[in-house]
């Protein structure tokens, strides 16, 4: 047979032609992104974090991408509000498995929103990582469970331990602590923590009452706080009891040498701009602050520049403190993990993370067997040389939030509550 | 409809929901549909007091969230199964909605329906403070992977009636859903619905003729609220984690009503239409389009429909209909 | 523990917080009180009114009570554009009243996502010098974060009510809500009362959402909390009577300070709302409501 022939050559053509047109489309279809879906408070009270969070997440993928994806595939991610609505989560994370056949899944931002994902989850066995959950593991006791706020193994009460232990180096040591908490579930299960903590030194409970969140004046329950004498007062609340507490101690003023421990709220760009001056000498937890030693964590500060280049148009916090790192931080380890085992086997994954000390941009982070921080890092901070009112900026200088605990990182020596005031 | 046509009807769909679940191997539909027959059955039971007798009811969370924490209850004090955990959550509701029926039905219309709305921050507060269900904390049920009952393996992964545990609540809030709607058909045929209809048009009217119309609302608060309970019974092995906030939440009581407004209060047939038209936009808004456009899309709907067919959606059937003679 | 401090402040306080939630209802008193229309979305028309003064605050450092008042015409006209909706659409057709609250349900969301989208989610406050003021008289403390919403609260509610009852509008107004024959008898065309009258209710809104920012910090949807407060004080004070309307506001403010103070504050809601449906058991009317009033 004469190749050269123009009829050979055509047909030649043609099966080369076509061959390499199935050769580059299986490439292409293998090439299908990874799906990453989760739901996501958008709308609602908790929406503040969530698009916080959210911006973060989407920076992840556009740098996980840039380095060439997962296992060589683009990252994709699917998500939908849950409007802060448990009873949305078990349906939205149906739609991403069933109907999206997302590849992995992870959640959404809050205890009450990762609670009911959590049967889905178990049954399909699958690998699912936390955001800001507090002890959402201990009934299902999931293996494939990973929680990235860094409370430590019993998370209700080694959130606090930093703080009671930064308290028992005033002088003198404080006896006696009052109790007061939001009606809401992460609140209540900080301050039952707390509790444990507080018997745990002896400390004697001279008040412990909840409060309805919406309520519009606190002077009322600070003054009923105040006559109860506490040495130490501990507040779990969120933004908006956070809030009015704050104005009510600055209004109604204590004999107390502590204010604070959990109050949520106090981490937001823009309440702590509208608060000013009255946070000095509020002692409360953090998990990231703009103070100089923190920048060990690697490329936070790069993140946080870019978080804050893009947050002014998107409506949300402006600067990206409390959640931004830690939700990029939840993706990073999900990324790394695949990418080190090779394959979507979540089996596999999830014994590589269990047994695995990963870098993040929150620095290192190491899970125990329930799934949460194998040792805690909440930091305790205390407000101080707070001037303005009203300015954002100042808050962005170190010196402002001076971290008490943990000691590797300490910044400042606590010091008792009026005395910065 | 015919009476018989009727029942071979719900007989056919029984059958057909308990098939869909042997078929479809997706989970979606059944998660999704749930939350939509959760909404239509609260509809449906709101309907017999604020429908037929006319007594607006915003306090339909109340007996929803007192019926889930009924089950929760039952579920800690005794290992309570799930028929049992229903069973709970409805009788505590029929007790509660004779309670406050004898409390708050001498009230007229706005009255009432502000009474009601205080009962559900009463019920809110009360469950909130109390430790044993969890409190603001919330509380868990595990469910079991597999469930037998008399020998039968009704779920299982092989073999069993149903391969998992949403499939059967699925089935069975179908069944309560079919069941609500033959118990309003038959309300709205007897004696009973008559004088409930006469009230509903003029209590004063009704009384001075001997219609006993304290007796005839307390059977209707009771009927509504003991659906609304088992209705809520279901939520928490559903859902296997509530909490106050939400198995209480107003928008539970907004959809209720909105519900059965948009499809039209006359007959069963209206909340039904309201609950697939409205729950199924709900749906398709928190999936598709998702975010803060999902709430303008509901509220414009709402405002939309309710002005341009205040009878609802049956009302305007009605009305285009007649456009046609 | 009691002590003559705590009750003194506790009562204080509760004043304070009545003055402050009588400016909340007031307006609802008039659209559902007098009216009979139950605009749910109130408490988010309050909410918008807060979020005006918000910005105006921030970008102009305006003092928010001044924002209040200069709105406060513009809200008017809002008002009265509504009601001309509302009366099309539901009651020139003669449905029930209960009928317009899908559509002010409706219209409350619309609110709320509006704010979301042009404001964002996140908490937001003013700044004023007198809002860390506060003047001591011996063991009381009188915040002015507290105080001055308390005035101003003052000064409408009771402006409101000599309105109603003494100028030739109030009175209509009145007399809309008992006998709409007899106005239009009187060659007054009932409806141009009830839009003023709507009117005249979302313009208290301009200016409680100023005091409300004053007290607290706002976020978009923050007004749902207040929705079964606002009905509970119309209802418990007696539809159509501001002067009760003001009666109820001070009653729950005393309550709720009252009993955070000595027993809890997490008790407080279901007591406030108790007392509303003992109130209603006793007298179904309200407090000052009109005797054999069969309305509703």
């Amino acid at each position: 047979m004469n190749i050269f022939r123009l009829s050979n050559l055509r047909s030649l053509l043609a099966v080369f032609a076509v061959a390499s047109f199935v050769f580059v489309a299986t490439n292409v279809a293998a090439k299908d992104p990874i799906k990453i879906g989760f739901s996501m408070a958008l709308t609602g009270p908790l929406a503040g974090g969530g698009k916080q969070a959210l911006i973060g997440m989407e920076m992840w993928a556009d740098d996980i991408n840039a380095k060439g994806g997962i296992l060589g595939r683009q990252v994709d991610l699917v998500y939908y509000d849950d409007q802060t609505k448990a009873s949305n989560v078990p349906t939205i994370y149906a739609k991403l498995l069933d109907v999206d056949k997302v590849d992995f899944v992870v959640s959404g931002y809050g205890t009450n929103l990762i609670a009911p994902a959590m049967p889905l989850v178990k049954q399909r066995d699958i690998v699912f990582m936390g955001l800001f959950g507090m002890d959402n593991n201990k009934k299902w006791k999931h293996d494939k469970y990973f929680q990235v706020m860094p409370s430590g193994p019993d998370p209700a009460v080694d959130f606090s331990r930093a703080w009671f232990e930064t308290i028992m180096q005033l002088n003198p040591k404080p006896k006696s602590i009052a109790f007061v908490a939001a009606d809401a579930e992460f609140a209540r299960t900080l301050k039952a923590g707390a509790e444990v903590n507080a018997k745990r030194l002896g400390m004697k409970v001279t008040y412990n009452k909840n409060f309805k969140p919406g309520t519009p004046d606190f002077t009322p329950i600070m003054r009923a706080i105040n006559a109860t004498n506490p040495d130490v007062i501990y507040v779990a609340a969120y933004p908006g009891g956070a809030q009015g507490m704050t104005r009510a101690v600055s209004e109604v003023g204590t004999k107390a040498v502590a204010f604070g421990g959990g109050m949520v709220g106090l981490q937001f760009a823009g309440i702590m701009k509208t608060l000013g001056p009255k946070l000095n000498g509020i002692l409360n937890y953090d998990f990231y602050v703009p103070e100089p030693n923190m920048n060990l964590y690697p490329g936070v500060v790069d993140l946080l520049k870019r978080y804050q280049k893009i947050a002014p148009a998107k409506k949300v916090d402006l600067k990206g403190w409390y959640l931004a790192p830690w939700s990029y931080a939840y993706l990073q380890i999900l990324g790394d993990a695949v990418n080190a085992v090779g394959k979507i086997d979540h089996a596999a994954i999830a014994k590589y993370i269990h047994a695995t000390e990963f870098t993040t941009v929150v620095g290192k982070v190491r899970f125990g067997k329930n799934g949460e921080w194998l040792k805690g890092r909440v930091l305790t901070v205390q407000w101080q040389n707070i001037k303005k009112q009203g300015d954002l900026e100042q808050f962005a200088q170190p010196g402002i939030r001076k971290i008490m605990a943990p000691a590797a990182f300490a910044t400042g020596k606590v010091q008792p509550f009026n005395s910065l005031r | 409809m015919k009476s018989n046509r009727f029942y071979l009807i719900m007989l056919g769909l029984v059958i057909l929901s308990y098939l869909a679940t042997a078929f479809i191997d997706n989970q979606y539909p059944f998660y999704a549909g749930f939350a939509i027959l959760q909404l239509m059955v609260m509809a449906l039971a709101w309907n017999i007091l604020g429908g037929y007798a006319g007594y607006v009811n915003f306090g339909s969370a109340a007996f929803f969230g007192l019926g889930a924490y009924g089950a929760i209850v039952s579920y800690q004090l005794f290992a309570a199964p799930l028929i049992i955990q229903i069973l709970v959550g409805g009788c505590v509701c029929a007790l509660l909605g004779l309670a406050t029926g004898y409390l708050t039905l001498r009230l007229r219309g706005v009255y009432f329906a502000i009474a009601t709305l205080a009962l559900l921050v009463v019920a809110e507060t009360l469950i909130h403070n109390w430790d044993y269900v969890g409190g603001a904390a919330g509380a868990y049920i595990l469910p079991s992977r597999t469930l037998e009952f008399l020998g039968v393996l009704i779920v299982g992964k092989e073999g069993g009636l149903f391969s998992n545990n949403k499939e059967l609540l699925f089935f069975l809030l179908c069944n309560l859903a079919l069941l609500t709607i033959i118990i309003c058909r038959i309300i709205e045929n007897s004696k009973y619905g008559r004088g409930l209809a006469a009230l509903r048009d003029n209590e004063e009217a009704a009384e001075s003729m001997g219609v006993p119309t304290l007796k005839l609302k307390l059977i209707a608060t009771v009927i509504s609220a003991s659906i609304m309970g088992i209705n809520g019974g279901f939520f928490p092995y559903f859902m296997t984690f509530i909490e106050p906030t939400s198995a209480f939440s107003l928008d539970i009581s907004v959809n209720a009503l909105a519900m059965s407004l948009i499809g039209g209060t006359a007959t069963w047939l209206g909340p039904v239409l309201g609950a697939i038209i409205l729950g199924t936009l709900q749906q398709i808004a928190t999936v598709t389009i998702s975010s803060e456009i999902n709430l303008l899309i509901v509220g414009l709907f709402l405002v939309g429909f309710v002005i341009f067919a205040p009878d609802g959606f049956l009302g305007l059937i009605k009305k285009l209909g007649k456009r046609g003679d | 523990m009691f002590s003559f401090e705590l009750l003194s402040n506790a009562i204080v306080i509760g004043i304070l917080l009545g003055g402050f939630y009588a400016a909340l209802s007031i307006g609802l008193s008039l659209s559902f009180g007098l009216l009979d229309i139950v605009n749910i979305a109130h408490p988010a028309f309050i909410i918008l009114g807060a979020f005006i003064c918000f910005i105006f605050n921030s970008s102009y450092g305006l003092d928010p009570i001044l924002v209040g008042i200069i709105f406060a015409p513009a809200f008017f006209l809002l008002g009265t554009l509504i009601y001309r909706v509302y009366y099309e659409s539901f009651e020139k057709t003669g449905a029930t009243a209960l009928r317009g609250l899908a559509f002010f349900f409706g219209v409350m969301f619309i609110i709320e996502v509006l704010l979301i989208i042009y404001f964002g989610v996140d908490y937001q406050g003013v700044q004023a010098e007198y809002i860390d003021y506060k003047l001591t008289f011996g063991v009381v403390d009188i915040p002015f974060r507290m105080f001055v919403p308390f005035v101003v609260a003052m000064i409408m509610t009771l402006g409101l009510q000599y309105f109603s009852s003494k100028t030739f509008f109030g009175r209509a107004m009145q007399a809309v809500a008992q006998d709409t024959l007899a106005l239009r008898l009187m060659a007054i065309d009932p409806s141009k009362i009830k839009r003023i009258a709507f009117g005249l209710s979302l313009a208290t809104c301009s200016v409680a959402g100023a005091l409300f920012v004053i007290v607290m910090p706002i976020e978009p949807s923050i007004g749902r909390l207040y929705i079964g407060q606002v009905f509970a004080i119309v209802v418990l004070g007696g539809l159509g009577s501001q002067s009760g309307t003001l009666i109820a506001a001070m009653l729950l403010g005393m309550v709720e300070s009252l009993i955070s103070t000595f027993f809890g504050p997490s008790w407080a809601p279901a007591v406030a709302f108790s007392a509303l449906i003992l109130v209603l058991a006793i007298k179904p009317t309200g407090i000052l409501g009109r005797v054999g009033d069969t309305r509703g």
